[in-house]
């Protein structure tokens, strides 16, 4: 992020949308509509003081809802730009027209109420969207007691609660009584690979990252004990099959072929009892565990729809954006200068995405040396 | 020698550190320090407001010698230099204290502790501070051509995209015509075109585009050089060529395993691998009713502990392809790898059209028997928990991608790694999946890891960009932070040079070590390594290190 920021060639827009999409390769007419952040970009050195003393809460969208941030606040430690920026829904001055404190502690004065939103208007030769994708939200599975049972958490929760950074900076205490937990399940395909609830494709990267985070609670606590319930164990990426034996061998990770039909919560303990079927013995059989992490789907963004009929792109059954010649132009959509990188057209993982936005910056500059270099022929 | 006037920044970045460590107190403490004419605090020393504020304190106290103790250098020192050659003072006269990562961070609940370990990192920098050198960057000139190894489909689509973007290229391919292992394909998923024609189409724009020059039957013998000036030796049937380039990509492919002895591959006729079963439906049908495909034939184990990622999706495609010439297909694997979106829509289609899918377990391996009315196969399913028949006309055996022969002698050449499994190993698995560490030469397709076409010209276009920056810059700066062997002291012995990761040291005329400055990365092996003590490590010589040292042990 940082080095992006950095480049004296890039400059970035941030809470802005496309409003506007008209042209064609080599000539495109973007409008871009820029939300007020009512703090001055320039101004803000980010020192936070105004977070500090804004009386208003709200669930963080960053820390997963586990934690709560303020109505002026940066979205997280290391945002790019370090700049704040007011939640007109609930500040108070947008809501109830009181307080203003933010406004007479910024130091550089910065906090400005009567930002409006912006018109910026550009003309690029090329267009990559780099929109990324959603978690799908498990709630629907009601057999697996999210939003139920306090220990059931998703993924994304999860990197939360392990994260130095996190609402508990990294220690795993549970949701339901702050017991620091020891014994922890993970689900894989939740929302993926089904035909009833959710999606039917598989989202790629589940498994490892369950295999990483596995590793991580074993690293960190060498009396834990950690479970993959899988499918299939996707190990297709370069060394993932080594991490994996590893994960089994050296750090007792254990994985269990097998996908739950049910969890159910202890009312005394709040642990939680998993019922499954082990395909690799045929036999019906439970685990108990302190904590279940839910590995769910990776799904279209929900603006994919509003974004592709801006732009005229084609989007798949799902609602990711569409490539029309996977094998010899795999970042190119339907029209001609719009190119795609990352889990926006589909789930990936990381090094797929980064060599894919190489790609596209790789048909980009192309589009934009035709337009400056007369190239010989 | 200048008089010394060193400038100490401290950042309390927000609360990060400003909430832990005392820092009025340390800026109080950086103005008693030998060589500090001046010391301030800032809020956010990297803001706008606080780099001015640098930038001012320089000339305004005609400060020479500038330490920031912040954060990290490996996201921040940049931004500080830039201030400094702003504000007219060599960039390399510059050191960064990290009282955050390294301080405050770690030490949240000893606030008074954190002050004192503040101290100490700063005296230590000063210290450094007082030995430092100003230091010039050499530039070097980047030829705008590129030396492909490879001529498969990774190769060609890397060409004919650097060739689009205005660069000359070279493709070096070691078999008498283009094409590599696309040519044995029958048909490409998703849509089923065929693999010949996709590959007819290449090698037209290859052919036709006047950028791209195209040795078949090359064999690459040596590579000199760095970054913007490489010089290849290559062997071809006419004679030796030497190529000068500025870039190099490594396309190299992959080859695919022969499973001799097992599944009595070699020695049944009705056992053939996947790849031999593609080259048959190219050519037509295939004369069996049921046909059973075995997975993971020498991949996923010991000897080759790694998924080869495509066998699985392959067997999928075939199995589909069989099953529209009504043939009965049975898949025997693992674990499926029908990963993603358009491998998940191949894997519901096979399983519609009837395919049947039995899983086994790496420690049950099928068992295969060879009878006069076909084979054999019999293997444990865990699914149902029974021990199961089958029989088969023709077994398929899906066998994993492996290295190239010779990508050992070839990552020699080039002083690349190659990882456990003898592929070529990139710099970074996440951030630079395409780069290797030595700058100017780049990796894509197979050679890097087992990956379907699509992947492999993703890759290919991906590392088309990468070559094309340093090639559109024209020239670029290199770090001042390189070693320097004195010539009055090397012995010749030449272990710097084997030590050496980046190809940096060459010997001179005189038989003595000399270091090649646009190459160097200054990572200081050669240094530690010397046994004549003849190499200096710019930025980081013994006596800056040891002076470090001092300050740390030193008394408050």
């Amino acid at each position: 992020m940082i080095e992006c920021f950095r480049h004296p060639n890039i400059t970035i827009h941030t809470q802005s949308e496309i409003s506007k999409f008209e042209g064609s390769v080599e000539d495109f007419d973007v409008k871009i509509l820029k939300y007020p952040r009512s703090v001055d970009e320039k101004k803000c050195t980010g020192c936070g003081l105004c977070s500090d003393k804004c009386p208003v809460k709200n669930p963080s969208v960053f820390q997963a809802e586990l934690e709560t941030r303020k109505a002026i606040y940066i979205a997280f430690p290391q945002a790019v730009p370090q700049v704040a920026t007011i939640d007109r829904e609930i500040c108070l001055w947008f809501t109830n027209s009181e307080c203003r404190i933010c406004e007479k502690i910024c130091p550089m004065k910065a906090v400005d109420f009567e930002q409006k939103p912006k018109e910026l208007k550009l003309n690029v030769s090329s267009v990559i969207l780099a929109t990324g994708f959603e978690l799908y939200n498990p709630k629907e599975i009601g057999e697996y007691g999210y939003g139920r049972y306090k220990n059931v958490l998703t993924s994304l929760e999860f990197e939360r609660l392990v994260c130095a950074s996190g609402p508990t900076g990294g220690v795993l205490n549970r949701l339901s009584d702050g017991h620091i937990a020891k014994n922890i399940a993970f689900v894989q395909c939740v929302g993926s690979r089904t035909h009833t609830k959710g999606y039917p494709y598989c989202s790629a990267s589940c498994c490892m990252y369950a295999t990483k985070e596995a590793v991580l609670i074993r690293e960190h606590e060498p009396s834990s004990h950690v479970s993959i319930f899988y499918i299939d164990l996707r190990t297709f990426g370069k060394g993932y099959q080594g991490f994996v034996d590893l994960a089994k061998s050296h750090w007792g990770v254990k994985y269990i072929r097998g996908r739950p039909g049910e969890i159910r919560e202890d009312p005394l303990t709040k642990n939680l009892i998993i019922h499954y079927e082990d395909t690799e013995k045929g036999r019906v059989e439970r685990l108990e565990a302190e904590v279940v992490v839910l590995c769910t789907a990776a799904i279209p963004h929900r603006d994919n729809k509003k974004l592709a009929q801006i732009l005229g792109t084609r989007l798949d059954e799902f609602g990711f954006f569409d490539v029309i010649d996977p094998i010899l132009n795999p970042v190119e959509t339907n029209i001609k200068g719009i190119y795609v990188c990352g889990s926006c057209h589909g789930p990936r993982d990381i090094p797929e995405s980064i060599a894919e936005a190489g790609a596209a910056a790789a048909k980009a500059a192309v589009d934009t040396i035709r337009l400056t270099v007369e190239v010989k022929s | 020698m200048i008089d010394l006037r060193i400038g100490v920044f401290v950042c309390c970045c927000g609360i990060n550190i400003g909430a832990y460590v005392d820092v009025p107190a340390v800026v109080e403490y950086a103005k008693t320090l030998p060589g500090v004419v001046y010391a301030e605090e800032n809020i956010y020393a990297c803001s706008n407001d606080g780099l001015n504020k640098i930038k001012e304190a320089i000339k305004k106290h005609k400060l020479n010698r500038v330490v920031v103790a912040s954060c990290t250098p490996r996201t921040h020192e940049p931004l500080f230099q830039a201030a400094l050659e702003e504000a007219g003072v060599n960039k390399y006269l510059f050191e960064m204290a990290n009282i955050r990562d390294q301080c405050s961070w770690v030490h949240m609940k000893e606030p008074k502790k954190a002050t004192e370990k503040a101290k100490d990192l700063i005296r230590m920098a000063v210290a450094k501070t007082t030995l430092l050198e100003p230091g010039d960057e050499p530039e070097i000139e980047i030829k705008p051509s590129t030396l492909v190894i490879g001529g498969g489909v990774s190769g060609m689509r890397a060409a004919l995209s650097l060739a689009d973007q205005g660069f000359d290229v070279i493709i070096v391919e070691r078999e008498p015509q283009l094409g590599g292992k696309m040519r044995n394909f029958d048909s490409l998923f998703p849509h089923q075109q065929k693999a010949s024609e996709i590959l007819e189409s290449l090698l037209q724009k290859i052919q036709t585009n006047p950028r791209i020059r195209v040795m078949t039957g090359g064999k690459i013998k040596s590579v000199f050089g760095f970054l913007g000036n490489f010089t290849i030796d290559v062997e071809t049937r006419t004679g030796t060529e030497s190529l000068n380039v500025g870039t190099i990509i490594v396309a190299v492919g992959a080859d695919i395993l022969k499973p001799k002895g097992l599944y009595l591959y070699g020695e049944d006729k009705r056992v053939i691998t996947q790849s031999e079963l593609e080259e048959i439906l190219r050519a037509g049908s295939v004369d069996a009713n049921r046909i059973v495909m075995i997975q993971c034939v020498g991949s996923r184990s010991a000897e080759r502990p790694y998924c080869s990622r495509i066998c699985c999706n392959e067997a999928v495609k075939n199995a589909i392809n069989l099953t529209q010439q009504d043939k009965e297909v049975y898949i025997l694997y693992r674990d499926l790898q029908a990963y993603g979106i358009t491998y998940s829509r191949l894997e519901q289609e096979a399983k519609r059209n009837g395919v049947r899918f039995l899983k086994y377990q790496q420690e049950k391996p099928p068992k295969v028997t060879a009878e006069t009315d076909g084979l054999k196969i019999n293997l444990y399913s865990p699914t149902v928990n029974e021990d199961v028949e089958l029989k088969a006309d023709l077994l398929v055996l899906s066998t994993p991608l492996i290295p190239v022969t010779d990508a050992k002698e070839l990552s020699q050449m080039l002083k690349v790694p190659l990882d456990r499994n003898g592929f070529f190993m990139e710099a970074h698995v996440k951030l630079r999946p395409l780069d290797f560490a030595t700058d100017g030469i780049y990796v894509c397709g197979t050679a890097h890891s087992p990956k379907d076409v699509g992947e492999s010209v993703t890759q290919a276009l991906g590392v088309a960009s990468r070559a094309a920056i340093p090639m559109a810059k024209k020239r670029v700066r290199t770090a001042a932070i390189m070693s320097e062997v004195d010539q009055t002291r090397c012995s010749g012995c030449g272990t710097c040079i084997d030590v050496c990761a980046y190809n940096a040291i060459r010997k001179n005329e005189k038989g003595l070590a000399e270091t090649i400055a646009a190459i160097c990365k200054g990572c200081g092996v050669c240094g530690a390594t010397c046994p004549e003590k003849a190499i200096t490590m710019h930025h980081f010589t013994d006596e800056q290190i040891e002076a470090q040292g001092l300050a740390a042990l030193m008394e408050e």
